[in-house]
């Protein structure tokens, strides 16, 4: 028989967001990695590689305890926030958010379909917890980002961070330029911008459909603090929080920029480094080959 | 009901202004953000009055548009005013995904707004926004008939919840409202009494309504109801079709283009509750160019002519009934 039955769970584990040893994060990631590929088979549609490339990086940001956070008071006013500028990477967003406690991890098999919170791009109407803004046309999630950091720094004055993550073809667009210069003329140094430099977009390399390197030195001029890194090794990007977080104690007047080298589709061979895997969700088999991987 | 008369004459932007500086005096939680020209849509003076409030943003109004987003999200009233030509063009994906779609209160003050910005030309002179804005969803958007409305428009909108633009322009025009005069969110205020046609206007051809609806009455003895449509969304359809029911044909008038903006928004009322013969008053299809304002105005018949001739025409299409209903053929050139 061709037919093949693949009942898909979700687990009801959830992580503290604690300080962990480097080689802590990576059981973390595996099961990101798991509901990203779980939820996008059942969705059938939506976005696969960036996603995966970038769950190392945020098992650190929200179960490093970098950010401050109460999924049972998620509004609460002493946050630190985060914001997914590359909205089509929701699926990461909502695993990571499920796994912290903020909704029931069940809630993701409805990602993508009629009714769900769980939106293709993240809504922030639909009232899912841990959702601080709408995302997904390019560009304008770190514009937002600078727009709370400069609140947090100028009106309520308190030490709260801003973490966004952009991808490397949002560079392309205008307003994220826009943003950097407003960050560095406005001394966010409460903001800490990641580029998942994945050098990937749906079209092709970035260095090919619009090359935006160098991007550090770029960064650089606009008066970042820019911290390169291995996008997939713990140690370095736990060092880059923590330098984020000297910055801003220290209030050093400027934005810090991490760059990320990732890979996208990283934890599935087939995926890995594929830009075809951008905006494609795996299919049944892919799927369970994927999950055997991901162990 | 209120005789109006001219108090004076005063640009709208300077009631804005004012308004915005009683906001911030009224709540704390208001942020202003400039785009460089603060000192022509004079939210200098808040910037006088606040220094710590305001937020130069430079010659961004993507950007500026987005911050706002990120501050309103972050619980404060979030107002960004720049000319309206970039107030509402050149961020519209950030006006629909970062304010509408987010809910998020932003407040945008659309200044130098219509023909009236003169000789500065077609590129600075918007006169489509009204319909752009008045599509995306959560969005409120007024357009204030003179100084004192445009004062109390922006505290009123910025005292609601919710993304709103509230349009103004920059040269002086007819200053005829009083503090006492009603301004109601989302109401439509009945200007002058009559059942004979309805005009329907907004800024600053509200003035222009009431000076055609005094002429018609003198050389023809028609009653002309005049209301001021502020709010073109969310629309007071009960005014609306309330005036179609008893008046029997309406006019539309705005310094705006008549594809889509007040027109189609009254269009949209009475064709949906009571059809009657409407005819539109406004710029047609057409971009502006450079020339003092009144010259402008009269150029684009702008003008309270305009508006007598056109209650004229529906006024006679009403008494034809169904002969009235235009031809193919016939139709005039909008």
């Amino acid at each position: 028989m061709e037919f093949m039955e693949f009942k898909v769970e979700f687990d009801d584990v959830v992580f503290e967001n604690i300080r962990r040893n480097p080689q802590d994060y990576s059981p973390i990631a595996l099961k990101i990695r798991q509901d990203i590929i779980k939820s996008l088979y059942l969705a059938k549609s939506g976005h696969s590689g960036g996603p995966l490339g970038i769950a190392d990086l945020m098992s650190v940001l929200y179960f490093g305890g970098f950010m401050k956070y109460d999924p049972n008071n998620w509004q609460m006013k002493q946050r630190d926030r985060f914001v997914l500028s590359a909205g089509h990477m929701a699926p990461i967003l909502y695993s990571i958010l499920a796994r912290a406690g903020f909704f029931p991890t069940e809630e993701l098999s409805t990602l993508r379909k009629l009714g769900s919170r769980l939106q293709g791009h993240p809504g922030y109407d639909e009232n899912l917890p841990g959702i601080e803004t709408s995302s997904g046309s390019l560009g304008q999630g770190i514009s937002i980002a600078v727009g709370m950091a400069m609140s947090d720094k100028y009106l309520d004055k308190n030490n709260q961070a801003v973490y966004c993550i952009t991808g490397d073809g949002e560079l392309q667009e205008g307003i994220v330029w826009e943003a950097a210069m407003a960050a560095a003329n406005h001394k966010v140094d409460n903001l800490c911008w990641i580029v998942d430099n994945n050098d990937c977009q749906i079209d092709g390399r970035v260095k090919d459909i619009m090359s935006i390197y160098p991007i550090k030195e770029k960064f650089q001029s606009f008066n970042f603090d820019v911290i390169e890194i291995d996008g997939h090794n713990f140690q370095e990007i736990v060092s880059a929080f923590d330098k984020f977080n000297v910055n801003k104690n220290d209030k050093i007047g400027k934005p810090t920029c991490v760059i990320a080298k990732t890979y996208m589709g990283k934890g599935v061979s087939f995926m890995n480094d594929q830009y075809g895997w951008h905006g494609i969700p795996p299919n049944l088999d892919q799927a369970l080959q994927a999950l055997n991987e991901l162990v | 009901m209120q005789k109006f008369e001219i108090l004076g004459n005063k640009p709208t932007r300077h009631g804005f202004a004012k308004g915005l500086v009683q906001l911030g005096e009224r709540n704390d939680n208001v942020v202003v953000l400039g785009a460089d020209v603060s000192g022509s849509v004079k939210t200098s003076d808040f910037q006088k009055a606040y220094p710590y409030k305001f937020f130069s943003i430079g010659i961004a109004e993507q950007n500026a548009t987005t911050i706002a987003a990120g501050m309103a999200l972050s619980g404060k009233i979030a107002v960004f005013s720049t000319y309206s030509a970039f107030a509402a063009f050149r961020n519209t994906d950030m006006l629909r995904v970062s304010v509408c779609y987010n809910n998020a209160n932003v407040k945008i003050g659309g200044g130098h707004s219509g023909i009236t910005v003169g000789p500065d030309g077609a590129t600075h002179q918007s006169l489509e926004e009204v319909s752009l804005l008045r599509a995306l969803p959560n969005m409120t958007v007024v357009v204030p008939c003179d100084y004192e409305e445009a004062r109390k428009a922006i505290i009123l909108v910025g005292e609601k919840y919710g993304p709103a633009y509230v349009r103004f322009g920059r040269s002086a025009i007819p200053l005829f409202t009083r503090a006492n005069t009603p301004l109601e969110y989302g109401k439509a205020q009945v200007f002058r009494d009559g059942n004979d046609v309805a005009l329907v206007a907004n800024g600053l051809m509200v003035w222009k309504a009431l000076e055609a609806a005094e002429k018609l009455y003198t050389d023809h003895g028609i009653n002309a109801r005049v209301i001021n449509n502020a709010f073109v969304k969310p629309m007071d359809e009960e005014t609306i079709t309330k005036a179609a029911q008893e008046c029997g044909c309406i006019v539309t008038a705005e310094e705006h283009q008549v594809t889509g903006g007040l027109s189609g928004a009254v269009a949209e009322v009475i064709c949906k509750n009571f059809p009657v013969p409407i005819e539109y008053v406004g710029m047609r299809d057409t971009f502006g160019g450079s020339g003092e304002p009144e010259e402008l105005l009269e150029h684009y018949n702008l003008n309270w002519q305009s508006i007598y001739a056109s209650a004229l025409t529906a006024i006679k299409r009403k008494k034809e009934g169904f002969i009235g209903v235009r031809k193919i053929t016939e139709i005039p050139e909008y």
